[in-house]
């Protein structure tokens, strides 16, 4: 099962601001470089493409390669301009795709 | 454990032991297919039954039978949920243990002699102190004689299983104190005992009645 958290600031925001978004979600980030104690090799399996969209824009996007961890976590900042939803989604490999959204609530 | 790893572990949403807690909430949450309780239909809310538990752990059960809490869950499992028990290191056993551990994050870990299992203690602590493998090390020799000095560029730690289940780095996952246990011991040339043995249980009561007292900081990052 996939989990992801997505961490928006809960202190209030107003427009203009930088805020910082913090995703993370659960994969194992396997590189395909690994063998088995039989000596087989694990296929790989990984994140290739993490995109936020805000409001329904792209504000950013990453394209991951095997030397990313597991559990990637990523945090990244975008200036706030109206309240709307931040949609991440994951695309993966072995048709891995994942997605979840915050809210992003602007006062002033 | 570098300062690093400290900072990873003290932030929530940076610790990735968190997202198996996400996990295992939502697993505690949800019935099995066979129409038996979820773990919330017997327990209830998990802040609240949950809270001290993983403290109080390994435990004597009322049949008399000394169980660490993977042992226990998986007891629900097979009695209560008529499933069968998901196996020790699954990422699910692990998820669900690490929302309940998180329910005693900042307490302190409770002394097993002082909860009757005295005899588990000692029979933990003369294992502690047994010579094993091709090397002839027993535990104490290096996580008592040589805490805080370096073996192979990482440091000896005491050996105070506080934040278990634990996200290592090094295994880039998830991963019980037996698993760590295990990993001590291939490092000596030893051969490890079965998963779940109750060698591996009195060696995890001699641990907790060692740090007995410490505040328990799981579900923990480790190098």
């Amino acid at each position: 099962m996939t989990t992801a958290m997505i961490l928006v600031p809960r202190t209030p925001i107003r427009s203009g601001d930088v805020v910082m978004l913090k995703a993370m979600i659960s994969h194992p980030m396997e590189t395909g470089y690994r063998r088995t104690e039989n000596g087989e090799e694990i296929p790989r399996n990984i994140i290739r493409r993490m995109i936020c969209r805000y409001d329904g824009v792209e504000v950013f996007s990453v394209e991951m390669h095997q030397a990313i961890a597991a559990n990637p976590f990523m945090s990244f900042g975008v200036v706030a301009t109206k309240t709307g939803p931040v949609e991440f989604e994951w695309v993966g490999d072995n048709g891995f795709r994942h997605r979840q959204s915050a809210q992003l609530t602007v006062t002033g | 454990m570098g300062p690093e790893a400290q900072a990873m572990q003290r932030d929530d949403f940076s610790n990735p032991a968190m997202l198996g807690v996400a996990a295992g909430e939502a697993a505690w949450n949800s019935a099995p297919a066979n129409g038996k309780p979820a773990c919330s239909g017997c327990h209830g809310d998990i802040n609240a039954t949950m809270r001290g538990v993983d403290a109080r752990y390994p435990a004597r059960q009322a049949n008399g039978a000394v169980m660490d809490l993977t042992g226990r869950i998986q007891t629900c499992q097979s009695q209560h949920q008529a499933i069968t028990p998901e196996p020790r290191e699954s990422a699910g056993l692990l998820a669900l243990q690490a929302a309940v551990a998180l329910r005693s994050r900042g307490m302190q870990i409770e002394a097993p002699a002082s909860r009757g299992l005295s005899e588990a203690v000692s029979r933990g602590e003369a294992l502690y102190r047994q010579r094993l493998g091709q090397l002839n090390l027993s535990c104490a020799q290096c996580h008592d004689d040589h805490w805080g000095r370096s073996l192979g560029g990482t440091r000896i730690p005491q050996g105070h299983p506080t934040g278990y289940p634990i996200f290592r780095l090094e295994w880039q996952a998830m991963g019980s104190l037996q698993r760590r246990l295990r990993n001590c011991f291939t490092g000596v040339r030893a051969e490890p005992f079965p998963a779940g043995a109750s060698e591996w249980i009195d060696l995890e009561i001699y641990l907790r009645q060692r740090a007995a007292g410490m505040a328990s900081d799981a579900p923990g990052v480790r190098p």
